[in-house]
């Protein structure tokens, strides 16, 4: 703990974040940013969009919890398959002697508002993470890591539940790049045309959108599952904060600071 | 600006905290000032624009006003003209699922007892004809048909044949006059009222429906008369149409938000 000499040795580590300290100096030290400004605003807008986007969502589905291949789908057709919730609405056959109350209109307000910012924040990160560097340096994997040997230590660390390697603890390991990546560059994608194609003035004019999805309700059901996806990632995410100094990590977030000895789990 | 605060080491040692900050919030403070300036210049000129070219909706208001301007706006410059997308005959959902709808009025039941003869759907407001048609008249100009899905903002849908003339035929024949913004709808179901722009009152898929799948219109999907309008979801179309106002604003109608659904929650437009 007292011999941290170089925090940040690793070649794909930022310059931003890696500012070699003094071994003297007090542990408690604060450096510079562990995140940009940047990446910290747009995730935590990031963060509140989905949590709105996932409870009016959620809101919307109980209006109709049944689910559909092709192009439409109804109390009358024999549905993909069938959440084994209560119903916003009397026809929908659930089973259950109950009827929950309508939440939809204040859900879709809310749904396509939080979509909106989300796209924005979304985009204004990717095209200044290009400019910044941030997806070269801090999200593309080391061509050295993108072997079976890279993959299989990565996973393994990660099976042991091994804590981050000081120059890890810096930037991002090879799982946690490849699955941002996945989650910002196909997930929020996919989430987004999928969405859009459910739209029957969107798809008026930009057909394709829906047509190569199978129809409208193949766009909804491929929206459930790919919400169902990056809730998944949600936990994960939060699980492995969690693992690797809940609070450490939430201050690098909030504040960008990190202490130079770094909190272990 | 691609190496943000790199920090001779020298620097770091007396001061690591201090002089990394304070260059950074200089330069924050600048870029700030300016996108913030500009911002609010760019809000002003943006909603006079959108309020000028017709891309504010009623329901503006309120806390979920941004992405309702947001949604219209865009919609309105993206798909104007763009026209729902029809499907093959053999697309047709058998049989078309009709939603819950409300026991009908004693005023409906008389009608309906008599064929519909009576029924009238009259026309008001901006125009220089007003009128009042029969189901009979309407069926006498030139019919349309479109095979369209109908889908409701629970998130079922159908596929159907819709039968009648466009709402545009209508408004032709009654004269609308150049200052006018919407048309607003209503049913014989009290408190049943839903409008339009004129780009969507205007486009050639809005019908007033008599007829579908090669039938009368049945009163479970809205007959004798239904306004269809297919690139929004079931909600905007209104079930047993009795009254057009053309209008240039909605501040008279009810809370001026155009609808009964804005009124009760649910956004004006719903094309999404």
């Amino acid at each position: 703990m007292s011999d941290v000499r170089a925090t940040c040795y690793h070649p794909r580590v930022g310059d931003s974040a890696c500012v070699p300290i003094a071994a003297s100096a007090v542990p408690t030290t604060t450096v510079t940013s562990r995140h940009s400004g940047l990446v910290r605003v747009t995730h935590w807008i990031t963060t509140l969009c989905f949590f709105a986007l996932l409870v009016s969502g959620v809101e919307i589905i109980i209006s109709h919890p049944r689910f559909y291949w092709g192009e439409t789908g109804n109390d009358l057709t024999a549905p993909l398959f069938k959440l084994p919730i209560p119903a916003s609405r009397r026809l929908v056959p659930t089973g259950y002697g109950y009827v929950l109350p309508d939440q939809n209109g204040w859900s879709r307000y809310l749904h396509f508002q939080a979509a909106w910012v989300v796209i924005v924040t979304g985009l204004l990160y990717a095209i200044s993470g290009l400019f910044t560097g941030h997806l070269r340096k801090n999200l593309l994997p080391g061509k050295a890591d993108l072997s079976w040997r890279g993959f299989s230590t990565a996973i393994a660390n990660h099976l042991r539940f091994k804590g981050p390697s000081e120059s890890e603890a810096w930037s991002y390991n090879l799982l946690q790049r490849l699955t941002y990546l996945f989650v910002i560059f196909f997930l929020f994608p996919l989430v987004i045309w999928t969405g859009l194609a459910m739209s029957p003035a969107f798809v008026s004019a930009f057909p394709a959108t829906v047509n190569v999805l199978g129809g409208q309700q193949s766009a909804r059901t491929l929206h459930f599952f790919v919400s169902l996806a990056l809730v998944l990632f949600l936990l994960v995410h939060v699980l492995m904060v969690c693992l690797a100094g809940f609070k450490s990590r939430m201050r690098a977030m909030i504040t960008g600071r990190v202490a130079t000895h770094l909190e272990r789990p | 600006m691609s190496e943000p605060s790199r920090v001779e080491p020298s620097r770091v040692e007396s001061s690591p905290v201090q002089s990394s900050s304070r260059g950074l919030s200089r330069r924050k403070l600048i870029t700030t000032g300016i996108a913030a300036a500009a911002g609010v210049a760019g809000l002003g000129a943006a909603a006079r624009i959108a309020e000028k070219y017709g891309l504010v909706p009623p329901d503006h208001g309120g806390i979920y006003g941004l992405g309702e301007t947001l949604t219209y706006a865009s919609q309105r410059l993206l798909t104007r003209h763009s026209l729902a997308r029809e499907f093959s005959r053999s697309q047709i959902s058998k049989p078309p699922f009709a939603n819950e709808i409300e026991p009908p009025t004693d005023e409906f039941k008389h009608l309906q007892a008599g064929g519909f003869a009576d029924w009238r759907l009259s026309v008001n407001g901006m125009v220089a004809r007003p009128a009042s048609f029969s189901i009979d008249q309407l069926k006498s100009y030139p019919s349309h048909t479109q095979i369209t899905m109908l889908q409701c903002e629970e998130g079922w849908s159908y596929i159907a044949e819709w039968v009648g003339v466009p709402l545009s035929r209508v408004l032709d024949v009654v004269g609308v006059l150049p200052q006018a913004r919407y048309v607003v709808y209503f049913s014989i179901e009290p408190d049943t009222w839903e409008s339009i722009d004129m780009a969507d009152a205007l486009h050639p898929q809005t019908f007033l429906t008599y007829g579908m799948n090669g039938d009368e219109l049945p009163v479970g999907h809205g007959g004798p008369l239904r306004l269809r309008l297919p690139r929004q979801v079931g909600y905007k179309n209104v079930k047993f149409l009795t009254h057009l106002t053309v209008t240039d604003s909605l501040k008279g109608f009810g809370k001026g938000l155009g609808g009964a659904s804005p009124e009760f929650g649910y956004a004006w437009y719903a094309g999404i």
